[in-house]
């Protein structure tokens, strides 16, 4: 491993350490498409929370605020062979992914232009040429899933890794342990990224979870792990890049913990009972990953204000065409109903 | 054009709430996810936040206003460089309960013509082979042909399949096609599904049924409803396969017959054969079947001998019943190893003049109702013999079924054998009496023949 992240083996134990070197900035091209992604984030969930709340998204939907800096981190740190998998917090990875803010709304909307053509919805949208895998509704399936995903990579020797996000809640669920061993023994390559953002719905670390450092989670199966701060997304990259090298390299899994929080509720119907308006503020003022960015940015004389109210606008214009594309598309045809129900042969 | 802020729905089933308070007025300064009023429902309290930024124009709707509907405009905010309105506009027009719903379209269960059933080798010679050899055979051959096809589940390899059925594929394909997996099959389960998800063609084989309760989520959620909800566009071309139901003595939990389990859900397909010929070529059609498949052996079937047609390709088509003697008195229905006794009630019937009609299902999702139906139209009665529990079970599906399709046909009720509706005993005598016996059908069948309307 490369700095930051050490993990040392010995007679079949790891041992994992933690140090937190300031991480390396990379150029400004990049630094603009970290920043531009993670607004594009920002700004559809925001414009998803104004569409919920007329009405025109319904159920359960559960919004990335705050944790942008987590899904835009990893994704530079991965190439066209990986696979992304995770569970029902998921718009903001598909929008890193590359698809379509546009067929991710109208998806969010019921709409037959939709990712799923309407039938999925917030929770289950799907996209192979992206090898984007969903998009899961069930705590901790995606966990076993994406190990599968992972298995197919090995299987087929296509070089390619599957980055399996879970949350801090999932980590309890016994498929993960069931996972992590048949990672560990195969040595499949996967990912695991743990979005511990402090609440597994309404329940926090402190009550759910015996034991909180959630990136020793691997260690009785001799994965390794590290944590870094999910608030930081120069932080998330260079962890990343580490974590994906080693786990490309056929060491085997690696659990990277990303500390996060979400300044929204659980989904939109959350009466936010079980933390404090200060604890949120505090977050959002002190510690947006966005906010951060854009400081260094300017610091470092890399963009003025002018030219983020100019990045602001496109990636408004961006979620406004979202939003009325949406609007704008047809339900699905009732004949809808009945197909896609089995794939005839 | 200012932006008319609207009372938001906060919850999937909010329709109006209370404006409890506002944290701004007119003139003041928003940005986007700035807290600008609260609301309450019975529910819970909650905050409305800004989405555009600009500034508060007018507030519409003052503080304390009680049963404020869903999209009622409460404010109007203004960007830079707007002027404030003269009028409030309009909210957008009603969605959802108010629109006009198109009544939803009828199930597709119209029944077809039945077209004959094609077994293209009919006449070949034929070789004896054991349910067993015949599922090993049909694996073999599959992996040969498609290297995305690779087994895994619980001592399929080193040991050669908890009950032989993966004897010597371990020393062909080599243990990264032939997987032994840890006791685990929630996880091997969901491991087998991403697999199938991202493009290859696993086996999963359960040492029974029984344990794919602690899989039965992924089976569910994850393989059978992600084509649906992706639209289309993921498929889980993946079997699931194993013993199901009772074998003997070994009680309660390793007894249990799943059949309605997995016919009740779309999605699937379920295959439960009864002959060895059946095995190998409906497991063939499974591996190759782009949909997850449930694939129900029976572990008492597994040592029986059966003439196998000895073709290059056996390929039974999934979703097709076969007539395996046809008799005029009535319809008897039955799959996997019920399918055998129901034969043997049958010669016993013959001797007492009854020519009993008997229909292996073989596959249960989709069933062949065509096949059932035109049989009934020809018996007028029938009889449905299932080794699981009658509640909701195959049986009672098909009585609706025959009762939909064929109830003018009808010469008595429907009448199921079923295993009877307790926990399976340990205890032998106790054991005989939960399961269905060819005598309890032999009486069944005579009893519904005797009935006259």
């Amino acid at each position: 491993m490369a700095s930051g992240v050490r993990a040392a083996r010995t007679a079949g134990t790891v041992a994992v350490e933690v140090i937190e070197p300031k991480p390396v900035v990379p150029p400004a091209e990049e630094l603009f498409k970290l920043y531009r992604e993670m607004l594009l984030i920002r700004r559809f969930e925001e414009k998803a929370g104004q569409l919920y709340g007329m009405g025109l998204i319904g159920g359960f939907c559960h919004l990335y605020i705050g944790q942008e800096a987590v899904a835009v981190g990893i994704q530079h740190a991965l190439t066209e062979k990986d696979s992304v998998i995770t569970g029902y917090r998921d718009h903001g990875h598909m929008l890193v992914c590359g698809m379509d803010p546009r067929r991710v709304m109208a998806e969010l909307a019921g709409r037959v232009t939709g990712y799923s053509k309407g039938k999925g919805g917030s929770m289950h949208m799907f996209a192979k040429e992206v090898r984007f895998y969903g998009g899961h509704g069930i705590v901790g399936a995606q966990v076993a899933l994406g190990t599968g995903i992972a298995f197919a990579h090995k299987y087929k020797k296509d070089g390619g890794i599957c980055v399996t996000y879970f949350g801090d809640g999932a980590a309890n669920q016994g498929q993960v342990y069931e996972s992590f061993n048949m990672a560990a023994l195969w040595k499949l390559p996967v990912l695991y990224v743990i979005e511990n953002n402090r609440y597994a719905m309404g329940t926090s670390t402190e009550r759910h979870a015996s034991t909180r450092e959630l990136y020793q989670r691997g260690l009785a199966f001799g994965i390794p792990g590290a944590q870094v701060d999910g608030m930081d997304v120069l932080a998330v990259r260079e962890k990343a890049i580490e974590a994906v090298k080693y786990v490309r390299e056929g060491n085997g899994p690696f659990v990277l913990e990303a500390l996060t929080y979400r300044y929204r509720g659980h989904s939109m119907s959350d009466p936010g009972k079980y933390r404090t308006k200060e604890e949120v503020q505090e977050m959002r003022e002190r510690h947006d990953p966005i906010d951060k960015l854009k400081a260094l940015m300017i610091a470092e004389g890399i963009a003025d204000e002018a030219r983020f109210k100019e990045i602001d606008k496109e990636i408004r214009d961006i979620c406004n065409e979202a939003a009325r594309f949406a609007q704008d598309s047809p339900e699905p045809d009732p004949s809808e109903l009945y197909t896609d129900v089995l794939v005839e042969a | 054009m200012p932006t008319p802020v609207l009372m938001p729905a906060l919850s999937p089933t909010m329709t109006e709430g209370t404006l409890a308070r506002w944290l701004k007025k007119p003139g003041d300064r928003v940005k986007p996810g700035e807290v600008i009023a609260e609301i309450e429902t019975d529910k819970a309290t909650m905050e409305v936040e800004a989405v555009d930024e600009g500034t508060i124009a007018e507030i519409l709707v003052p503080e304390g206003t009680e049963g404020v509907k869903v999209n009622t405009p409460i404010a109007l905010i203004v960007a830079e460089g707007e002027s404030p309105p003269a009028a409030a506009a309009a909210p957008p027009p009603p969605r959802g309960a108010e629109a006009a719903r198109p009544a939803a379209p009828a199930a597709p269960r119209v029944l077809r013509p039945i077209e004959p059933l094609e077994e293209s080798w009919a006449g070949a010679k034929t070789v004896k082979l054991t349910v067993r050899e015949a599922l090993r055979d049909a694996m073999a051959e599959e992996m040969r042909r498609d290297p995305t096809v690779f087994l895994m589940g619980e001592e399929v390899g080193y040991y050669q399949g908890a009950y032989k059925v993966s004897q010597g594929l371990l020393d062909e394909f080599g243990p990264e096609r032939v997987i032994d997996t840890p006791i685990t099959e929630y996880g091997f389960t969901g491991l087998g599904v991403g697999a199938a998800m991202a493009g290859l063609r696993p086996i999963v084989e359960f040492m029974t049924w029984n344990f794919a309760m602690q899989a039965i989520d992924h089976i569910i959620n994850s393989a059978a409803k992600t084509l649906y909800m992706s639209g289309g566009q993921m498929n889980c071309p993946i079997v699931f396969r194993g013993p199901n139901g009772a074998a003997a003595r070994v009680a309660a939990q390793h007894s249990q017959e799943y059949s309605s389990w997995y016919a009740h859900c779309p999605g699937l397909k379920v295959v439960a054969p009864y002959s060895a010929a059946d095995a190998k070529g409906l497991l063939k059609a499974a591996i190759r079947d782009p949909n997850p498949v449930v694939f129900l052996e029976n572990e008492v079937l597994y040592g029986k001998s059966f003439e196998v047609p000895d073709v290059p390709d056996l390929l039974v088509p999934i979703g097709r019943a076969k007539i395996l003697r046809r008799g005029r008195d009535l319809t008897i229905t039955a799959f996997s190893i019920m399918v055998g006794k129901a034969l043997e009630a049958a010669e016993r019937l013959a001797a007492k003049g009854i020519e009993a009609e008997v229909v292996d299902l073989r596959t249960l999702r989709p069933l062949d109702v065509e096949t059932v139906v035109e049989s009934v139209k020809r018996t007028n009665r029938l009889l449905s013999v299932e080794e699981g529990w009658p509640v909701c079970g195959i049986g009672a599906e098909l009585a609706a079924l025959v009762m939909e399709h064929a109830f003018d046909w009808l010469d008595a009720p429907v009448v199921r054998v079923t295993g009877k509706d307790v926990p399976m005993p340990y205890a032998a005598n106790l054991e005989r009496l939960a399961l269905p016996q060819v005598e309890d059908i032999a009486a069944a069948a005579e009893a519904l023949v005797a009935r006259r309307i």
